[in-house]
C-alpha cells in the first residue's frame, strides 16, 4: 500500500530504488505529491527519507557509485531523462537544507544570486524588485531591508534560514524541497519557519523531510513514513497520527520503536 | 548502593605530580629551542653585520692615458696601490674607454679599500695586511683619508673574488627572478590541480592513486627534484643550463606537492554546506567553485602557496644540479642567462678561503632571512585580509 | 504491542487504563446494589449507593487530571491518542451511569412507604443492563472489538425489555389508579437502567474507536460491521 491518492501529481517515483555502491537506499518507492500541498517524509535516521528529497533536484548525481532505477517525474516529464538538463532542473526545484547556509555574501547577493547566473533579470531595477518580493514572501524583509549590504552569516539562525528559503524561491520555482530545515533551530524560530510554510504552500508545492513528528503533524498535509527504505505508509497527514494503517507506522508515531 | 568512593590520596598527589613534570618538560622544550634560536640570531647578526659595513680610502685619481691604456694600477698614488681596492682599479679602464671625455682630468674620491686593510681597520684577526701598509693604514685612518661606512652598493653588486667589492644585488635579482618563474608556474598548476582532484574528479583507483603519489611527491628530497629538472628541463627540452628559467622550473616542480597539499586542506576545509546550497539554487560546478569555495578557499591557499615559495627560496640543493651554484657575478638580463640565487651565493662564500667572505656570509644569512620573514608576514596578512565567515 | 521508548508514558498509560476500569468497577456494583435495594426494601443499603457515588466522582477528576496532563506532556499520537481521546469519553459515560444507579437508590428511598412490587421484568431488565456494562467494560479492558460490537447491538435487547417494563408497569396503573405513584417510580427506574444500558453502548463504540480507529457512532450495524473488516473506507 503505496499511496491511496490518485489523480495528478506535481512530482512523482515509480517503483524507485537506489543504492549507495552495494547499499540498496530505496526499495521500489512509488508515491505522488500533489500540487500545492505540503508533503512530509517522516522516519528514523537511515530510512531513506532525505535520500528520495535529494532524488527530486538530483543532488545525488554529486554522489560517486550512487545508482538509481525507477522513474521520478515533475508535471508528468522525467526528471532523470538525459535530456534533462540539471541545471534547470535545480533552477525549478528550490532546496533548503538542515544547517542554515547562507552564502559568505551580503543578503542582497544571496538572493539575487540564483537569478543572476541564470540570466532572468535583465537590469538592476528588476532585480531589486525581485529579491524584495523573495525576502517579503519569505518573512524576513521587514527585518533585514535596511540591511540588505551586511553579510547574510551575520544574522541569526531562524533569519538565516528565512534568508535560503528567500534565496530558494527567488527563482519562482514550483517545488521547494526542505531537508531538517528546522532541526538547528529555537523552537520559536521554528515556529516562524512552520508558519511560513503554511503561506507559501499555496504558491509552491513542497516537501519537508523531519526527524520532528509533531512538525509534520503540525504543517504537512500529506505523510509519507519510511523505514529502512521503504514506504510504508503513505496518507492523509491527520489519517496518520490519528489512525495510521500499518503497525510499523503506528509504532514509530507513537514512539514505541527498537 | 549510594556509598561514595573513597579516592586513592597517592594516586592522586602522582597523578598531579606527573602532571607538573610533564609541564616543566615543555618549558624545558621550548627554553631550549628558544636558546638555540636566540644563538643563532646573535650569531649571525653579531657575525653579519659588520658584513654591511665598508671601509673606504680617499684617494686622488689621474685618470691619464696609461690607465686607459690597461695599466690599472697607475689611478692611484703609487703609495695607495695596496691600500686602495684592486677590483676597483681594475673597473677603471673600462669606464674610460665608454667614456673617453674623462682622460686627462683628477678628482678626489672614496674607493673602496683592498679586503686586507678592510678587516685591518675592522680589528678582525687574520687580517693578512703586511706589516709595512698596517702603519700606513693606521696613520691614514688617524688623518681621516680612511673611514668606514655603511655599504649601500653590497646589496646592487655581484659576486666578486674580492670580498670587498663582493655583494648579493646579482643573486638577489636571480632569487626574485627564480621565484617568480616559480610562483607562476606552480601556483596556477598546483591551485588547478587541487581543485580539480577535490571538487570535480571522481572517487576511483586512478585519482586515489594520483593523490597518494603527491603526498609522497612532498616527502622526497628536494636534490631528486634537481636531477629530474636536469634530466627534462635542461637535457630533454634543451634550456640553457644555470638559468633562471631551468632554475624556477626546477624549484616549481618542488613546490607543486605543497602547494596541491595546502590548497587541498584549504578547500576540505570549506563547508559542504556552502556547495550544497551552491548546487541548490542550480549553479554549475565551476561556478560553485569558481563563486562559492575558492574565495572561502582562498587564505589557506595563499597562506600555502607563501609557504611553499618561502621554502623554494631557501632551497639550495636542486639548484645545485641543474648548475645554479657557480661563479656568476653579473645579475641575469633574460630568464636564459645564467644566473645564481641568494642561498647559492651563501654557500660559495662559505666555502672561500679568505676571512672577509665569512662576514658576506652572515650579511647574505641576513638579507636571506629578513626576505623569508617578509614573505611569512605577508602569508599572515593576507590571511587574516582575506578570510570571511561562514 | 511493543513497549515505548520512555517507560514512564507505558507506566502512566497503564495507570490511566486500570483507574478507568477500576471506576467502572464501581459503577457496575452500584448499579447491582442500587437494584438490591430495590429488590429488598433496604434503605440503607440504597444510602449507601448514594454516599459512594462520591467515590465515583472523585475518580472521574483524577482520571480528567491523567488525560489532561498526558496529552499536555507526552503529545500522544496514533493508537495512544485513541485510547486517551476514548477514556475522556468513557469516564463521562461510566460517570452518568453513576448517576442514574444513584437515581435507581434516591428512587428506593422516595419509595419506602410504598414499596414496589412487580419486579421480575424490572430484574430482566437489570440483568441484561449490568451484562452489557460489564461487557463494554470487558471490550475495554481487552480491546476487542468484537465483543464491544455484540455489546452495541445488545441495546436493541434492553430496549425491548424496557418497553416491556412500561408495558407492565402501565398496566398495573390503568388497572389500580392507586399504583400510579409506584408506577412511575418504577417509570423512572426502568429509563435509567436504559440509559445506563445507552452509555454501555456509547463506551463500546469507543472501544471500536480505540482500538481501530473508525468512529460508528450513528451507523447501523452493517456499515459498522464493514468499517471494521476494512470493506468499507471512512468518507464514504
Amino acid at each position: 500500500m503505496a499511496n491511496k491518492q490518485t489523480g495528478n501529481f506535481k512530482l512523482e517515483t515509480r517503483n524507485v530504488e537506489l543504492w549507495y555502491n552495494k547499499f540498496q537506499a530505496l526499495k521500489g518507492i512509488s508515491l505522488g505529491i500533489r500540487e500545492h500541498h505540503v508533503t512530509a517524509f517522516i522516519g528514523p535516521s537511515g530510512c531513506g527519507k532525505s535520500t528520495l528529497l535529494r532524488c527530486f533536484n538530483r543532488m545525488n548525481d554529486r554522489v560517486d557509485d550512487c545508482r538509481i532505477t525507477g522513474e521520478f517525474l515533475i508535471d508528468g516529464k522525467d526528471i532523470y531523462d538525459p535530456k534533462v538538463d540539471v541545471v534547470h532542473l535545480r533552477s525549478n526545484i528550490g532546496m533548503v537544507f538542515q544547517k542554515p547556509n547562507p552564502f559568505p555574501k551580503s543578503i542582497f547577493e544571496n538572493v539575487a544570486y540564483a537569478p543572476r547566473i541564470h540570466g532572468v533579470v535583465k537590469n538592476i531595477a528588476d532585480m531589486n524588485n525581485l529579491v524584495e518580493e523573495s525576502l517579503i514572501k519569505a518573512g524576513l524583509w521587514e527585518e533585514v531591508k535596511d540591511k540588505l549590504q551586511q553579510p547574510g552569516t551575520a544574522l541569526s539562525g531562524g533569519q538565516q534560514q528565512r534568508l535560503c528559503i528567500a534565496r530558494a524561491i527567488a527563482m519562482r520555482p514550483g517545488v521547494i524541497l526542505m531537508d531538517e530545515p528546522c532541526s538547528a533551530l529555537d523552537p520559536l524560530a521554528t515556529a516562524k519557519i512552520e508558519e511560513l510554510i503554511d503561506e507559501l504552500k499555496g504558491t509552491f508545492t513542497i516537501v519537508i523531510v523531519t526527524h520532528n513528528m509533531q512538525q509534520a503533524a503540525r504543517v504537512s498535509d500529506h505523510t509519507a513514513f519510511f523505514y529502512l527504505g521503504n514506504l510504508i505508509e503513505m496518507n492523509d497527514t491527520h489519517t496518520i497520527f490519528t489512525a495510521p494503517g500499518k503497525q510499523q507506522t503506528e509504532d514509530y508515531i507513537t514512539g514505541r520503536f527498537g | 548502593m549510594n556509598e561514595t568512593f573513597k579516592l586513592d590520596e597517592n594516586l592522586l598527589r602522582k597523578r598531579y605530580r606527573a602532571e607538573k613534570r610533564f609541564h616543566a618538560y615543555g618549558i624545558i622544550a621550548i627554553g631550549l629551542a628558544l636558546a638555540f634560536i636566540l644563538f643563532f640570531f646573535i650569531d649571525v647578526l653579531s657575525k653579519g653585520i659588520p658584513g654591511f659595513q665598508t671601509v673606504q680610502v680617499q684617494v686622488e685619481v689621474d685618470y691619464s692615458q696609461v690607465v686607459a691604456d690597461g695599466n690599472y694600477r697607475r689611478v692611484v698614488q703609487k703609495d695607495l696601490v695596496h691600500i686602495a681596492s684592486r677590483g676597483w682599479m681594475r673597473t677603471v679602464p673600462m669606464q674610460l674607454r665608454n667614456h673617453p671625455e674623462m682622460i686627462g682630468t683628477k678628482e678626489t674620491i672614496w674607493v673602496p679599500a683592498a679586503f686586507r686593510v678592510n678587516q685591518y681597520i675592522k680589528g678582525n684577526e687574520g687580517h693578512g695586511l703586511e706589516q709595512k701598509y698596517q702603519a700606513l693604514a693606521d696613520e691614514l685612518y688617524k688623518q681621516g683619508t680612511i673611514r668606514k661606512a655603511i655599504d649601500w652598493h653590497f646589496f646592487t653588486r655581484g659576486d666578486s673574488k674580492l670580498p670587498e667589492i663582493a655583494g648579493v644585488g646579482a643573486s638577489l635579482v636571480g632569487s626574485l627572478v627564480v621565484m617568480f618563474i616559480t610562483m607562476i608556474l606552480a601556483v596556477p598548476i598546483g591551485v588547478v590541480t587541487a581543485v580539480y582532484l577535490e571538487e570535480f574528479s571522481p572517487d576511483n583507483m586512478l585519482t586515489r592513486t594520483v593523490e597518494v603519489n603527491i603526498n609522497n611527491l612532498a616527502a622526497i628530497p628536494s636534490i631528486l627534484f634537481g636531477l629530474l629538472g636536469l634530466a627534462i628541463f635542461i637535457n630533454f627540452f634543451g634550456v640553457p643550463r644555470s638559468s633562471a628559467l631551468a632554475g624556477g622550473m626546477t624549484l616549481a616542480l618542488m613546490t607543486l606537492p605543497i602547494i596541491i597539499i595546502s590548497t587541498r586542506a584549504a578547500l576540505r576545509s570549506v563547508p559542504n554546506s556552502i556547495r550544497e546550497g551552491a548546487f541548490g539554487v542550480g549553479a554549475s560546478g565551476l561556478q560553485v567553485v569558481w563563486h562559492h569555495v575558492l574565495p572561502l578557499a582562498l587564505p589557506g591557499i595563499l597562506t600555502g602557496s607563501i609557504i611553499g615559495l618561502a621554502q623554494a627560496l631557501g632551497e639550495t640543493a636542486p639548484l645545485l644540479i641543474v648548475g645554479m651554484m657557480a661563479f656568476i657575478p653579473e645579475a641575469p638580463l633574460s630568464i636564459y642567462q645564467a644566473s645564481t640565487v641568494l642561498p647559492a651565493q651563501i654557500y660559495t662564500w662559505s666555502s672561500d678561503s679568505i676571512r672577509a667572505f665569512g662576514e658576506l656570509t652572515a650579511a647574505g644569512v641576513i638579507v636571506l632571512l629578513t626576505i623569508m620573514l617578509m614573505l611569512n608576514g605577508l602569508a599572515i596578512w593576507l590571511r587574516q585580509h582575506t578570510s570571511r565567515t561562514w | 504491542m511493543a513497549q515505548h521508548t520512555y517507560k514512564r508514558y507505558d507506566e502512566e498509560l497503564g495507570t490511566l487504563k486500570e483507574r478507568v476500569l477500576s471506576m467502572g468497577g464501581l459503577v457496575e456494583s452500584a448499579i447491582r446494589r442500587s437494584m438490591k435495594a430495590l429488590n429488598q426494601f433496604d434503605v440503607e443499603k440504597a444510602r449507601k449507593v448514594i454516599s459512594r457515588d462520591k467515590a465515583i466522582n472523585a475518580l472521574e477528576v483524577e482520571i480528567d487530571e491523567m488525560t489532561r496532563t498526558l496529552l499536555a506532556l507526552r503529545q500522544p499520537a496514533a493508537g495512544d491518542l485513541r485510547f486517551i481521546i476514548s477514556t475522556i469519553k468513557i469516564v463521562t459515560d461510566l460517570e452518568r451511569a453513576g448517576d442514574l444507579a444513584e437515581g435507581i437508590a434516591e428512587a428506593v428511598l422516595q419509595s419506602q412507604d410504598h414499596p414496589l412490587t412487580h419486579l421480575d421484568s424490572m430484574n430482566s431488565l437489570s440483568d441484561a443492563v449490568c451484562l452489557q456494562v460489564s461487557a463494554s467494560l470487558d471490550a475495554f479492558a481487552r480491546g476487542d472489538v468484537e465483543a464491544a460490537l455484540a455489546c452495541v447491538e445488545s441495546d436493541k435487547r434492553v430496549n425491548k425489555l424496557f418497553k416491556s417494563v412500561q408495558r407492565e408497569t402501565l398496566s398495573y396503573m390503568i388497572e389500580d389508579p392507586r399504583q400510579i405513584t409506584t408506577g412511575i417510580i418504577t417509570m423512572n427506574i426502568g429509563r435509567y437502567l436504559e440509559r445506563i444500558g445507552d452509555h454501555a453502548a456509547n463506551i463500546s463504540e469507543m472501544v471500536v474507536y480505540m482500538v481501530k480507529g473508525h468512529d460508528i457512532r450513528h451507523v447501523d450495524h452493517e456499515t459498522a460491521a464493514a468499517l471494521i473488516k476494512g470493506t468499507l473506507a471512512d468518507d464514504e
